[in-house]
């Protein structure tokens, strides 16, 4: 049918999607290409790679830290690479959750406080947020007293957990996870696993995870592999 | 948030911001401390002498005048005869005058010579005439007055007797042991030399002097204290003299009149102009000492931006994550710049605090010991215009550890760096 587009269609359009994405530090050194990578909302993309093989780098890029060299990323259909770095900021708030490795949260704010600093910088809502941030909290699996503690008494894999509450709080259409469960042991990291994609699916989020473990690639639909994008000399 | 943010950030480093707020007190409590007793110390400079228009004494620079007729420093180079003073108060455009007479001490403390005209015309500060806070003025040869420092300091009472000593070191050996005064009166404290003064009438300096010459008691002619009141003790010379005129309009021709005096070599002089003079060749103390606080101060901000920049190592983290949540580069300086405000602010605060009760609790021992009037309130429109200064340098200096936030949110990106 080639008809109006109905509204519905709204889902098709990709949560993510680069186009011929070249990133380089220095020209003719060690460069990233990304010809080509397109994910519908919820669909889940597993990342393989080392550390040092432009990891880090590529997060970056997806974030909207960076900006590529060549072509165009585009965030749920709109221009996002190519905007101003103040407005990918915002568009970062907005539309983007992240959860590092570990020491997501900042230590001395309240486990409450750490997870409205996405609303903040999102610009939703105070209170409706809260409450949002509270069920969340809960269906993550944290108990209500813990939630004006101070985010350092938390064990890592719960601070871990709050780190998935921010990062879904404002229902972003993209979810990036630097290797979350490195510092977890194995019961913990398959629960983790499981609620967060339990979690992301509820928001209809995407999610790209980045590991070296390929023992966690079962969960996602989709896999790509650092070492297909990396060219040249390796930067670090 | 952003405050929440800084506030709690700060006290999530309590120990070092607090030994920073310390600092940064410290070199506050100082600056504002010495400004202030630097304007209080000038205020109570200037005010020891108010309301007489002119000084009168043997030819002299004005400085030397000043000194030893007012502030009671140093010796006058010569006297000036009484008959000189006598024709010179009949000037119709002179109101009152006040003789003064100087020479002698009691333990260290300058006896004046005058009469009761010197309760009656000086003034001081802000045209304050002299209160007695006991008794009353000398009417006796052999009576005495007491500045409030040399009452308290020495213990002394209405009706103690004292002798006074030839000359005026701390220790004397020809004291005047035959003719002892007794004390009539003692004045109220006013924050000037005059407190540490020690008034008779000039017939009573007459009469100690009466079987002395050429600074030494005369051998063979010894006239007991009763003996002496039979002389004729009207003085010889006088040291120096007060002069309050009809209108202010013609000190300047009064002065003139004054110096070309054919009888005798004179100096009048304009005390106002003479303090001034006075005060320049102070303030050259003056300015040093404030300069000195500033560089402490200048060390305490930059102390509190050695702490903020070593902190931003260990901040990194924070730094990485508000990023990641969405915080523009401009958000994490201006973060770290809410920061040195909230310390410098609450440095301030407790600058003043620490300044007012300490002003506070000193207050009577400085007037006591020190005869220095300090009030509390040690603001002014200054220093509003210091403390914004304080603010906005710190601010300043604070752009080197926030641009480096800055900068490290632009460069590090989301990377994990422990």
């Amino acid at each position: 049918m080639t008809g109006i587009k109905p509204v519905t269609d709204k889902p098709k359009i990709p949560a993510i999607e680069l186009k011929n994405v070249v990133f380089y530090y220095r020209r003719g050194g060690w460069q990233l290409s990304l010809p080509e990578l397109s994910l519908p909302p919820g669909q889940h993309l597993f990342i393989k790679g080392a550390s040092g093989s432009g990891k880090t780098t590529l997060l970056n890029l997806l974030a909207g830290i960076i900006s590529p060299r060549q072509g165009e990323i585009k965030l749920n259909g709109e221009p996002f690479s190519s905007v101003s770095a103040a407005k990918r900021d915002t568009l970062r708030a907005r539309h983007i959750g992240v959860v590092f490795q570990q020491l997501n949260l900042i230590s001395y704010l309240s486990v409450l406080d750490n997870v409205l600093l996405s609303a903040h910088f999102a610009g939703s809502n105070k209170q409706t947020s809260e409450q949002r941030a509270r069920v969340l909290l809960q269906r993550l699996g944290l108990e209500p007293e813990l939630f004006e503690q101070q985010a350092a008494a938390l064990s890592v894999g719960q601070q871990q957990r709050v780190a998935i509450a921010r990062a879904l709080l404002t229902e972003p259409a993209l979810l990036i996870a630097d290797e979350p469960t490195s510092a977890l042991d194995a019961d913990n990291r398959d629960s983790f696993m499981q609620i967060l994609l339990e979690q992301a699916n509820a928001c209809g989020t995407t999610v790209i995870f980045v590991s070296h473990d390929p023992g966690l690639r079962r969960y996602f639909d989709k896999q790509l592999d650092m070492q297909h994008l990396a060219q040249g000399v390796k930067s670090c | 948030m952003l405050i929440k943010l800084a506030r709690q950030s700060l006290w999530n480093r309590r120990s070092t911001a607090i030994m920073t707020l310390f600092s940064l007190t410290i070199s506050l409590v100082l600056l504002f401390g010495i400004d202030h007793l630097r304007k209080e110390a000038r205020q109570s400079f200037t005010s020891t002498i108010s309301g007489t228009d002119l000084i009168v004494g043997a030819r002299s620079g004005q400085l030397n005048l000043l000194l030893y007729s007012v502030f009671r420093i140093g010796n006058a180079t010569a006297n000036v005869n009484w008959a000189t003073y006598q024709r010179i108060s009949k000037h119709p455009q002179i109101s009152w005058t006040i003789p003064l007479a100087l020479g002698d001490s009691h333990r260290g403390y300058r006896v004046l010579g005058t009469n009761n005209d010197y309760f009656v015309h000086y003034r001081y500060a802000n045209q304050q005439s002299l209160r007695f806070s006991e008794g009353q003025a000398f009417e006796g040869v052999y009576e005495t007055v007491l500045g409030a420092e040399v009452a308290s300091k020495l213990g002394y009472q209405l009706g103690d007797e004292i002798t006074l000593a030839h000359g005026v070191g701390a220790v004397s050996f020809s004291e005047h042991k035959d003719k002892p005064f007794t004390v009539t009166g003692i004045l109220a404290a006013t924050g000037t030399p005059l407190d540490q003064t020690v008034h008779v009438s000039l017939e009573g300096i007459e009469a100690i002097h009466i079987d002395w010459q050429q600074g030494a008691p005369m051998p063979g002619r010894k006239l007991s204290a009763e003996q002496a009141l039979q002389q004729d003790l009207t003085p010889k010379a006088i040291t120096a003299f007060m002069v309050g005129l009809e209108s202010r309009m013609a000190t300047f021709v009064v002065q003139r009149q004054i110096n070309e005096f054919k009888g005798e070599a004179l100096s009048a002089i304009l005390p106002g102009v003479a303090l001034a003079e006075l005060w320049q060749m102070l303030s050259m103390v003056e300015n040093l000492l404030l300069l000195i606080t500033l560089l402490v101060l200048v060390a305490g901000l930059v102390g509190m931006m050695t702490t903020l920049l070593a902190s931003m190592k260990e901040r990194q983290r924070e730094m990485a994550v508000l990023r990641a949540v969405g915080a523009h580069p401009w958000y994490l300086f201006v973060l770290i710049q809410l920061e040195v405000l909230l310390l410098t602010v609450l440095a301030l605060l407790a600058a003043a605090i620490t300044l007012v009760v300490t002003l506070w609790g000193l207050q009577d021992t400085l007037a006591s010991h020190y005869g220095l009037f300090i009030t509390i309130n040690p603001f002014s429109l200054q220093s509003l215009y210091w403390a914004a200064t304080v603010l906005m340098v710190s601010a300043l200096l604070a752009c080197i550890p926030a641009f480096t936030a800055y900068r490290r949110a632009l460069n590090d990106g989301l990377a994990i760096r422990l």
